[in-house]
């Protein structure tokens, strides 16, 4: 790296110094100059700040897009006592601990066993992380024929084996869990990728004074490998969190929410009651989201960015 | 080095702008020359309603060659209102499209959102029943399309007669019925919750009972008074729930769509499906054999004294958004559906399934069995309109709470309390006095 | 073969079989299913086409729906570069100037940056917005909506890559008569590149797979992306699972074609960007 940059360095020396030298100078601290940040604030203000702030106002009217008519809290009154939406707040919760926490554990294992010498290593790596990179409702279909309850292929293999064939996407105990399923199959390469990144940052040295030790390769792995990819393990559950609770697409490329209510999650309730018109009560939905991205997310980074790794 | 990294970073974003301004002159293009292209959006996207849309737009073009119509089809159900109501409210709806008549319409804001066409010429030949559920105070909106239709439930006549079974009046005869359907291996209900507006017909096909029972609940529900918490209108909660209990439906309930169970329903793979019979012309294009196997009985009704639940025709409507020459063009094609060669279309694809709205159409002499099944309950005068052409408000989450009825997942009463809460909310956002 | 050696490869043949199965396999099902006749897709059975329809089926897919497939790839280009163009000049000038500059505007500046990654975006009220500015429905509409997005991402990769890169430049370019603009172009933004490089490729991916932001903020045919075609084709289509499959593939092969040439700028992208957030 510093070689890169002395290198790249001496090249653009050497650029300015063929400008015509004599100009008057400037204190540097002008050449930052502040409208710099304009483009990217006009962007920010107009189409994210803006709607954010207003959203807290609208979620507070019934909302027409062209009137808006002032009702106080009535929206958010709706949103938990009908069924119908607050489990949609239950979901959420359920979805985003359950796909976060898997990609978390699969990751990990998955980045302890392609970090270390087998067989095959690098298409391992290239075929658990192309999911990633997939359109999620090419993924979402795809994986709607292959759990079709009455001809799919995973019910014919299961059928052939004797065992139960549940109805994946259709049954309303397990639609929601089966989501989950694909959302961690397509995302766990993303998780691999950062625990691999982690893995391999740490120093030689610890695993060969734990070699010397005659530590066994699990305890190795408790002492030395789980505290060392601490950041790592702080980003996967931050991303996938973050990922969880505002996951949308795969959900509506599924099952749409159903059958009745019991795969909904707030995204696909916002969407609903998009849908159908009602665009002060999906605005409340909005700001449910946004208050429990924020209530979870905000000390949870804090508590994972501040805690330094104890050897 | 760097001007020409520079230069050709700039060469791919005046790139990129060019190909902008060339699809937007491609588009400008098409409707600046002498023909008019217009865009028709079909009444869903099952096979009969996706022919009539095509052969409609064909028919149309032979006859006016200056004018292209582009067909789309959508979904039915809730997802199909919802994009109807998105696409009005953004602006970006097709010249004409094809929607219920009543309160789905009313839902519309057609005052706001639609063109009227009360001076159109047509116009004179509606009946005033239908110009009813196509108006508002301030105008006519929509020409018809189609036929009244009723909706109860369909039968295969084959199973009934090798069973020995007759036509159910009460719900106890029509458990009854279904049990010994059952005991001969043959799938007593149909439901197709793949097709999620399908599970509503046990409680929509019951309100002609309803109405029988007390003529004024329509006005009391829209003036917040009558509730479906409470009987009679609970009935079709129950019912819903007591097929799923009672172990009356196909395995593959949760995934089967509309299509697929007509098929079972017109082999005699299942008996009994509660439904809409303006869908028959589905069978007619699928199983053109057993069209005639098929009949129609309505809903049973406690009372033993069943009526059949009418829908009026369909409407044909025009956006606000449409202007200038397409406003023409569309205006033409509304008035086509009601031509001559329209009203053939309308017979030969539609299949009638009960009286046209308008004097300019004539059902045919050959009609499937279940019409005449249909026009039994018509000549008895034992019949009565469905709820949304009785009131402004349809809540839109009927379809997915008797979903979760009909699964098991909540009972009668908790979806019945859910759709209330769902009528409160959509009368509110209409601004309905007195919610 | 030592013990070792022996777990080593028992271990990389299972993880190879499991990953086979896991991934490989409904990759193969996509394909095969492209290539079956209607009738044979319509069984969802996991076997090999008796009859190989491959190419027939992508020229059916391609003219199906009056075209609309081509519509959508063209709509998803022009919508994937000409975002992508703009997140990366916006994101770069910002992003270096926050990585330079110490201000007082600095920490508010940093929170919405971090807002921006976390904070789901308000859906109506952006719609709102962009029906006050003209703009919702539209193409340009779309390409700022996708470019505010992606925005946070891209700064916080510039910065902290901006970090990296020594003050000493800056003054040695100062000292010479360079002003900023002319600083940022041809001193800073060179040695910028392999940032740049991972940007692209990373954004473009997401906003090619974007369903969510054109579902809301892209509504009408003539605009539909490739996200909205495939996912209307699977509510229309649901007799011809061939052509719907050939989609599936179709849509496939960008995401694929940029994994293969720019792997190390993506693993690179997910992964810094990630550890730095």
């Amino acid at each position: 790296m510093s070689t890169a940059n002395a290198a790249t360095a001496r090249r653009a020396a050497d650029i300015v110094a063929q400008e015509p030298a004599a100009r008057k100078r400037r204190p540097i601290k002008s050449f930052y100059p502040t409208w710099f940040f304009l483009p990217a604030i006009v962007l920010y203000v107009v189409f994210f700040v803006i709607p954010s702030f207003s959203s807290f106002y609208f979620s507070l009217t019934r909302w027409s897009l062209f009137d808006a008519q002032f009702i106080g809290f009535e929206n958010f009154v709706q949103f938990f006592r009908d069924p119908q939406l607050y489990t949609s707040f239950i979901h959420t919760l359920i979805y985003a601990a359950l796909t976060s926490g898997s990609k978390v554990i699969l990751g990990f294992f998955l980045a302890l066993l392609l970090t270390s010498p087998i067989l095959g290593r690098g298409y391992l790596r290239a075929v658990i992380f192309f999911p990633v990179l997939l359109s999620t409702i090419g993924v979402g279909i795809m994986f709607k024929s292959l759990l079709d309850p009455f001809h799919g292929m995973v019910n014919a293999v299961l059928g052939f084996f004797g065992l139960p064939q549940p109805g994946w996407f259709t049954d309303p105990n397990l639609a929601l869990y089966t989501i989950a399923g694909v959302d961690i199959w397509k995302g766990v390469g993303i998780a691999t990728l950062i625990f691999m990144a982690g893995i391999v940052a740490i120093p030689n040295e610890y695993f060969e004074a734990a070699r010397i030790d005659g530590a066994s390769s699990w305890k190795t792995i408790r002492l030395i490998t789980i505290p060392l990819s601490k950041g790592a393990t702080a980003t996967v559950i931050i991303l996938s969190l973050i990922g969880g609770l505002r996951s949308f697409d795969i959900i509506w490329a599924t099952t749409g929410g159903g059958p009745g209510f019991t795969s909904d999650v707030l995204a696909s309730v916002i969407y609903k009651q998009y849908q159908a018109g009602f665009y002060g009560l999906s605005t409340a939905g909005n700001v449910v989201l946004f208050l429990l991205v924020t209530v979870i997310m905000v000390p949870l980074s804090y508590f994972l960015n501040r805690k330094p790794v104890e050897l | 080095m760097f001007a020409r990294r520079t230069a050709s970073r700039i060469a791919a974003i005046i790139g990129g702008t060019a190909m902008l301004a060339a699809t937007l002159a491609a588009c400008g293009s098409a409707s600046g020359s002498g023909s008019t292209t217009i865009s028709l959006l079909a009444g869903g996207n099952d096979p009969v309603n996706t022919k009539f849309a095509n052969d409609l737009a064909t028919a149309f073009q032979k006859e006016n060659p200056s004018i292209t119509v582009k067909v789309e089809t959508r979904p039915g159900g809730t997802d199909g209102d919802n994009l109807i109501k998105t696409r009005l409210s953004t602006g970006e709806m097709n010249d004409v499209f094809l929607y219920n008549s009543g309160s789905l319409f009313q839902a519309l804001h057609p005052d706001s959102q639609l063109q009227p066409l009360t001076d159109e010429p047509w116009a004179k030949d509606l009946t005033d029943d239908f110009k009813k559920t196509v108006s508002t105070d301030k105008g006519l909106y929509g020409a018809p399309w189609g036929t009244t239709f009723d909706g109860g439930i369909m039968y295969n006549k084959k199973v009934y007669a090798k069973l020995g079974l007759s036509v159910p009046k009460t719900w106890d005869e029509f458990i009854s019925n279904s049990e010994k359907i059952k005991a001969a291996g043959i799938t007593p209900v149909i439901q197709s919750y793949g097709d999620t507006w399908t599970s509503q017909l046990f409680v929509l096909a019951d309100f002609a009972n309803i109405s029988a029972q007390n003529p004024n609940w329509a006005s009391d529900y829209t003036n917040n008074k009558a509730k479906y918490s409470n009987p009679p209108a609970l009935a079709g909660f129950t019912h819903t729930r007591e097929i799923f209990d009672k172990g009356l439906m196909n395995k593959d309930y949760a995934s089967l769509t509309n299509v697929n169970a007509l098929k079972m329903l017109a082999t005699g793979k299942g008996a009994q499906y509660p439904m809409i019979t303006s869908v028959i012309g589905n069978v007619v294009q699928s199983n053109p054999d057993q069209v005639n196997d098929i009949g129609y009985f309505a809903m049973p009704a406690d009372s033993g004294d069943p009526h059949a639940t009418v829908w009026a025709a369909f409407g044909a409507y025009i956006p606000k958004s449409t202007t200038d020459d397409k406003l023409a063009a569309a205006k033409k094609l509304v008035a086509f559906i009601n031509s001559a060669k329209g009203c053939d279309i309308q017979n030969s694809v539609g299949t009638p399934a009960g009286p046209f709205a308008t004097s300019a159409c004539k059902v045919p002499d050959s009609a499937p069995a279940l019409v005449k099944d249909e026009l039994k309950y018509q000549d008895a005068k034992k019949t009565g309109l469905a709820l949304e052409f009785l009131s402004p408000i349809k809540g839109p989450n009927l379809e997915k709470i008797l979903i979760q009825v009909g699964s098991g997942i909540s009972t009668d009463k908790e979806g019945a309390a859910l759709y209330d809460q769902d009528v409160k909310a959509q009368a509110q956002q209409l601004g309905i006095k007195g919610w | 073969m030592t013990p070792k050696r022996t777990r080593v490869w028992i271990v990389g043949v299972v993880a190879i079989v499991v990953s086979f199965v896991v991934f490989l396999v409904p990759f193969a099902f996509v394909l095969l299913q492209a290539a079956k006749t209607p009738a044979e897709a319509s069984n969802l059975a996991f076997s090999w086409p008796t009859d190989w329809q491959f190419f027939p089926n992508l020229l059916e897919t391609l003219k199906s729906n009056d075209g609309v497939l081509w519509r959508a790839i063209l709509n998803s280009s022009i919508l994937t570069i000409v975002s992508v163009a703009l997140m990366v000049v916006v994101s770069a000038m910002a992003g270096y100037v926050l990585a330079r500059k110490k201000s007082k505007w600095g920490p508010l500046v940093n929170f919405f940056v971090l807002a921006g990654l976390i904070v789901p975006p308000a859906v109506v009220p952006t719609i709102w917005v962009l029906k006050g500015l003209k703009l919702f429905g539209t193409m340009p509409g779309m390409i700022l909506i996708e470019a505010t997005f992606g925005l946070s991402f891209c700064i916080l990769l510039f910065r902290a890559f901006v970090g990296n890169i020594p003050r000493e430049l800056d003054e040695a370019a100062v000292l010479d008569g360079a002003g900023p603009v002319r600083l940022f172009l041809r001193v800073v933004l060179p040695l910028l590149r392999p940032v740049v490089v991972t940007v692209i490729v990373v954004q473009s991916v997401f906003v090619f797979n974007d369903f969510a932001g054109p579902l809301y903020f892209l509504p009408g045919n003539h605009n539909v992306t490739v996200q909205l075609a495939l996912y209307t084709f699977s509510g229309q289509n649901l007799s011809f699972y061939n052509l719907l499959f050939m989609a599936i593939f179709l849509i496939t092969i960008p995401p694929l074609l940029a994994y293969i040439f720019f792997n190390r700028q993506i693993v690179a992208g997910m992964t810094s960007g990630a550890v730095k957030g």
